[in-house]
């Protein structure tokens, strides 16, 4: 098998163990959770007396013994069966099949957003080090890092749709403008453009800081010297030997902050009132629908296990020596 | 090429005068104090409890009764963020206090032993590295019903793993460095080892990153607390600013200033965490800067 | 590509050259007042301990100085032009087009994520205006001409995949892909085993003569300066003491300090009496194998690495045992299993009757202090959190001795090794490297060990400190009647001090025997090889500069 083949399969494997791990945590989280979950389910669906509770618990089989419930658990998640939400009136996968669509366009494009920004502002760094340009971004970049994304959010709303009025504040669309074809995309755009800044602007600190750091580390290396001592122009020099190496540890520490990127959407979806996953986790916060919430936790895992996934793919096309990694 | 022509200054006031060269650290040291004073003295600068009404609802910044204004019950904002930086300095010292205890003891285990120990604890690391921490968060806490208790727990177990992989690297590399060696053939024992020449060396990154860890973790207790998800009974900075949410457009004061008072916190202890790292680790520092 | 020379000139003209130091550094100047010439056709070596300034000389005439460091006077010619005034664009043209550099470690100073073959075909777009297929010949022609197998494939290849020796290969075709007329090599050759030194230095003398290169050639190694000198220019603390032709400078020396740099050269001729086999043996392994598995998982399978294939050797009371091989012999693996710190798969280390390998972690502790190891990494080897008596009671006082007593005895030892009493209460970085590795000993001496395993002792260390620790172990050896394991990968050095050899290649001993035989009359192929690439050993080292050179090293015991 070629050396790719078999860096992506073992990573593939890996993926499938992380996902079941995860189902069997969440399995647990279930039976953890304060009270017995039938009277839970059955205050959930707004009846409470005994016979109905007796009725749930042997409908679930909440009265086998915990491997038992383990095995039918682990057997509805294979069949993407998270279970049934009493307060919506729906089951769990479809209502996060909904939800999804919107929470994946935001986060991407704060990704993408936040990965081109803070590449290109770490290198701006990193090439002026020490020199005004150098302070004015690591400052920003400190301030960025250090503030609360919903307190942006709010911030932003307040400057842009309240004062200024130049941007919607709410939702994904314009309710009852009627837009149709072009207009209605750029309604739709405008609607990002404030939540994807808000999410994406933390995580470009994070990148601009990390890809300042990695290539102040990598401009001191051995083949730098080399590379200057080939006559090489300066450009090439920073493109073709140190961008390229520099930009390793940054792809690692975006395929670890995938998850910290999902969770920061449940902010930015209350603050923005955007119907996404988000959106649904603080709902089903505010009525204790725990069915829904580890629905949540599971699917936001999974995306996180194919993020990394993906990373790992890139990684492997940038760096000749993968087998080399653990 | 030239080799050891800059000796770095070590230890005793070596250290002061590195930590205070960086100006920013000794700015956020002295901001922290501030914070640190006023959290004790909440109950002498505000003597009332914030929860009570001491003014008419929405008076603006400034007005009389109410330096920074007063929410939507008459609520006074500037006892609000005094009484909640009691809050968020406890929440964020002791959970990572949890989470250094549990990340440094699973690290040292996998970084000393390695073998299949170092496997099964890395694939545990990985695990949880890879579960999206806030939502982690955020499910264990509205589970476990929202309490102080909870709150801690929730942010240490979401907050170690990357603890865990640093401590097992200063344990692999000072396992295989001579000296560790040279106490093996000595006949030391693997506790004196440990305890005596691995951890002693190891401590200054840990260090480091703990600072910033109480940081990220004043961030995620505000994070909950704004949905909702804070202890019912402690007033708290990201309570304010989740409270506030919907009167944006009558009460801008209500979410401004509790959140002003969370991002300078929250840097101010970056900052610090910095300067530890120039005087701790002078030659890493070195690289960061020009 | 290239102008025409004015051929009156020198090639390179480097005069009163002063390079200042930023400011907090030890001295005022890198390199001071310093003049030289480099002739078209010829080799000059340029030698001197670390910190010498010797590689801070070469970077100036690259222009790759680091930014604090500036050249604050005097200038430097090449062809007769002045390098330092040129603008950065006719710089960058002299920088890999007619002067080219080479460098110490060829494990890093190739792109690692870039093919072997476009770093070289860079060199050309930069320097030359060949279209693409002309490059891609000239590539492989370079390739073909420093000696590497198979041009055509080895181009696609990443440098992860490549030989240390390789790539010092792969850095000398890129050196000479648009025919520089001056070759900087900067102690090229210090990070290869002395097999593919040998081959490494041949090839910079076939290409230099080839194409009548001016070569300045950095280096530490008289032996290497005996090989391939033609004049030789030393240099001590920034400053310029002595230079001269080859022969001149190293069969007649000057300034004293060349003479004890000569004279701390090891040397093959002190080939010892043979060790009797009457005396009783110390330590026995037999039959002792290795084998590492490294990567593997679920669909790779690991790589094996044998570091040991049935290794058996005896040492006896007082004798020095000498294990000598290329990096990756398993000359370390050995010395590791005998002190514990490796599990061998099998075999047996007989000490005192006792199988060490058949016993348990705590039934293997009380022999513990009788085989204590030096290490090789004298700024590795030392917790830099610790005082110096803490590190040397710290054995004594796990076998459950007294702190006070252990103490007194740790003192009296730091005397021994040739330190002062008082170097207890002090840390291990106020200390020089030499010193430390006295401290080492005396921290291995503390258990009162009968057998000592030194794993390159004094690799780590310049020529002169490493003849005076060389020295000191020698003495220590006959004043306590210790036995020793030296491991070494210099066999010139192994030939000072071993009464026996034990050479090894690819985790097996290949040839073992007395020193007088082993270096005297070589069984094997492969001791001959290696006895056969030691640098400079046509040379002998003057008998006078031998006596009073030594001397006045011993004097200073504590460098």
């Amino acid at each position: 098998m070629p050396r790719i083949a078999v860096f992506i399969s073992q990573r593939l494997v890996k993926a499938v163990f992380v996902v079941l791990a995860i189902a069997v945590f969440n399995f647990f989280l279930v039976h953890a959770a304060p009270g017995d979950p039938a009277a839970v389910m059955a205050g959930e669906a707004g009846a409470a007396d005994a016979k109905f509770v007796e009725q749930l618990r042997q409908q679930f089989g909440l009265d086998r013994p915990l491997y038992e419930q383990l095995g039918t658990y682990m057997g509805k998640v294979v069949q993407a069966d998270l279970g049934y939400s009493y307060r919506q009136q729906r089951p769990v996968f479809d209502l996060l099949m909904d939800r999804l669509p919107v929470t994946l366009s935001l986060t991407l494009t704060s990704f993408v957003l936040a990965l081109i920004g803070g590449v290109a502002l770490g290198t701006l760094a990193a090439m002026r080090a020490g020199t005004w340009s150098d302070t004015a971004i690591t400052v920003v970049g400190l301030t960025a890092y250090a503030t609360p994304i919903f307190w942006i959010g709010l911030m932003l709303i307040l400057l842009f749709s309240v004062n200024l009025g130049w941007l919607p504040a709410f939702g994904t669309e314009s309710i009852g403008a009627g837009y149709t074809g072009w207009a209605a995309l750029m309604d739709r755009v405008e609607h990002l453009v404030l939540p994807v800044v808000t999410l994406g602007l933390f995580y470009m600190a994070v990148y601009t800081r990390l890809t300042r750091a990695s290539i102040l580390e990598v401009r001191d290396m051995d083949f730098v010297k080399t590379a200057r001592a080939k006559g090489l122009p300066e450009w090439r020099i920073v493109s073709v030997h140190i961008l390229r190496n520099a930009i390793l540890p940054v792809i690692t520490v975006a395929g670890f902050q995938a998850g910290h990127l999902i969770g920061g959407s449940i902010l930015i979806e209350t603050v923005f009132a955007l119907p996404g996953i988000g959106r649904l986790a603080f709902e089903a916060v505010l009525q204790r629908d725990y069915q829904v919430l580890l629905g949540i936790f599971l699917l936001t895992s999974v995306v996180v296990v194919i993020f990394n996934l993906l990373t790992d793919l890139i990684y492997s096309l940038v760096d000749p020596r993968i087998e080399v990694a653990p | 090429m030239t080799a050891a022509v800059i000796t770095p200054s070590r230890r005793g006031s070596g250290f002061w005068r590195a930590f205070a060269r960086n100006k920013g650290a000794v700015l956020g040291l002295a901001f922290l104090l501030l914070i640190v004073l006023m959290a004790i003295f909440a109950d002498v600068l505000f003597p009332t409890s914030p929860w009570d009404m001491t003014a008419a609802p929405f008076e603006p910044p400034f007005s009389e009764d109410a330096l920074l204004g007063s929410d939507t019950l008459g609520r006074d904002i500037a006892a609000g963020i005094a009484h909640g930086a009691r809050v968020s300095l406890l929440i964020g010292l002791t959970s990572t206090a949890v989470a250094v205890l549990i990340g440094v003891c699973l690290g040292a285990v996998s970084g000393f032993y390695g073998g299949w120990v170092d496997d099964a604890v890395m694939r545990f690391t990985e695990l949880f590295q890879t579960i999206p921490n806030f939502v982690l968060a955020v499910v264990l806490v509205a589970i476990f019903t929202p309490s102080l208790t909870s709150i801690v727990l929730a942010i240490a177990i979401v907050s170690w793993p990357p603890l865990a992989r640093l401590a097992r690297g200063e344990f692999m590399s000072l396992r295989s460095r001579e000296f560790v060696q040279a106490a093996v053939t000595t006949g030391q024992s693997n506790l004196t080892i440990i305890w005596r020449q691995i951890l002693p060396n190891s401590l200054s990154p840990i260090i480091v990153s703990a600072s910033l860890m109480v940081a990220t973790a004043i961030l995620l207790e505000s994070s909950l607390s704004f949905l909702g998800l804070g202890d019912p009974n402690l007033m708290s900075w990201g309570y304010m600013v989740g409270a506030a949410r919907t009167v944006i457009r009558q009460a801008w004061w209500m979410s401004f200033f509790p959140g002003i008072a969370i991002l300078l916190t929250v840097l101010a202890l970056n900052l610090v965490g910095e300067g530890l790292n120039d005087a701790l680790n002078p030659k890493l520092a070195r690289k960061g800067r020009a | 590509m290239m102008t025409v020379s004015n051929s009156n000139a020198s090639l390179l003209d480097v005069r009163n050259l002063t390079i200042d130091l930023p400011r907090g550094a030890d001295r005022p100047f890198a390199v001071e007042d310093l003049t030289f010439t480099l002739e078209r056709g010829e080799i000059l070596c340029v030698v001197g301990e670390s910190g010498s300034g010797k590689s801070m000389t070469a970077h100036a005439v690259m222009g790759l100085l680091p930014k604090a460091v500036k050249v604050s006077s005097g200038g430097i010619r090449h062809d007769g032009t002045d390098v330092l005034s040129l603008p950065e664009r006719d710089q960058r043209a002299l920088r890999g087009g007619r002067i080219a550099m080479i460098f110490q470690e060829p494990m890093t100073a190739l792109n690692p994520l870039m093919r072997v073959g476009d770093q070289i075909d860079e060199v050309l777009r930069y320097h030359t205006t060949l279209d693409r297929a002309a490059r891609r010949a000239r590539v492989v022609e370079l390739l073909a001409s420093v000696g590497l197998p198979e041009p055509d494939q080895l181009r696609r290849s990443y440098p992860f995949r490549l030989s240390g020796g390789q790539r010092q290969r792969v850095m000398i075709a890129m050196a000479l892909a648009v025919e520089p007329d001056v070759l900087i090599a900067d102690e090229p050759t210090t990070a290869l085993d002395v097999t593919t030194q040998k081959q490494i230095l041949e090839l910079i003398r076939d290409i230099q003569v080839k194409r009548r290169m001016g070569v300045m050639f950095i280096t530490h190694d008289f032996g290497v300066v005996a090989e391939i000198a033609h004049r030789v220019a030393v240099m001590q603390k920034g400053k310029l003491v002595e230079i001269g032709p080859a022969a001149e400078v190293l069969n007649r020396p000057q300034h004293p300090y060349t003479r004890q740099l000569i004279a701390a050269v090891p040397h093959l001729i002190e080939h010892r009496e043979a060790f009797g086999d009457e005396r009783k043996p110390v330590l026995t392994a037999e039959k002792v194998c290795k084998t590492f598995h490294i990567g593997g998982g679920f669909f790779a399978p690991s790589r094996k690495v044998v570091a040991g294939n049935a290794l058996s050797l005896t040492i006896r009371q007082g004798e020095t045992v000498g294990l000598v091989g290329e990096s990756g012999s398993g000359k370390s693996t050995l010395g590791r299993s005998i002190v514990g710190l490796i599990k061998p798969d099998s075999g047996r280390i007989m000490f005192e009757g006792v199988d060490l390998l058949s016993l348990s972690r705590t039934a293997f502790r009380p022999y513990r202090r009788h085989v204590q190891m030096v290490f090789q990494d004298p700024y590795a080897s030392l917790n830099p959190r610790h005082t110096v008596g803490d590190i040397i009671t710290q054995g004594p006082v796990a076998f459950g001795e007294d702190r006070g007593r252990a103490l007194e005895k740790a003192k009296a030892l730091l005397k021994l090794v040739g330190l002062d009493a008082s170097a207890a209460e002090r840390f291990p970085h106020e200390f020089s490297g030499g010193q430390r590795q006295r401290i080492s000993i005396a921290r291995a001496l503390a258990l009162e060990p009968k057998l000592l395993i030194a794993d390159e002792p004094v690799s780590a260390l310049d020529v002169s400190v490493q003849a005076q620790v060389l020295d000191l172990l020698e003495d220590l050896r006959h004043r306590l009647n210790l036995s020793m394991l030296f491991i070494t990968h210099d066999l010139r050095i192994a030939a000072q001090i071993c009464d026996t050899i034990a050479v090894m290649q690819k985790g097996s001993i290949v040839e073992i025997g007395p020193a007088r035989d082993v270096f005297g009359n070589p069984q094997h192929a492969y001791t001959r090889q290696l006895l056969d690439a030691i640098p400079g050993k046509g040379w002998t080292i003057p008998e006078d500069v031998m006596s009073t050179g030594r001397h006045g090293a011993a004097l200073r015991t504590s460098a």
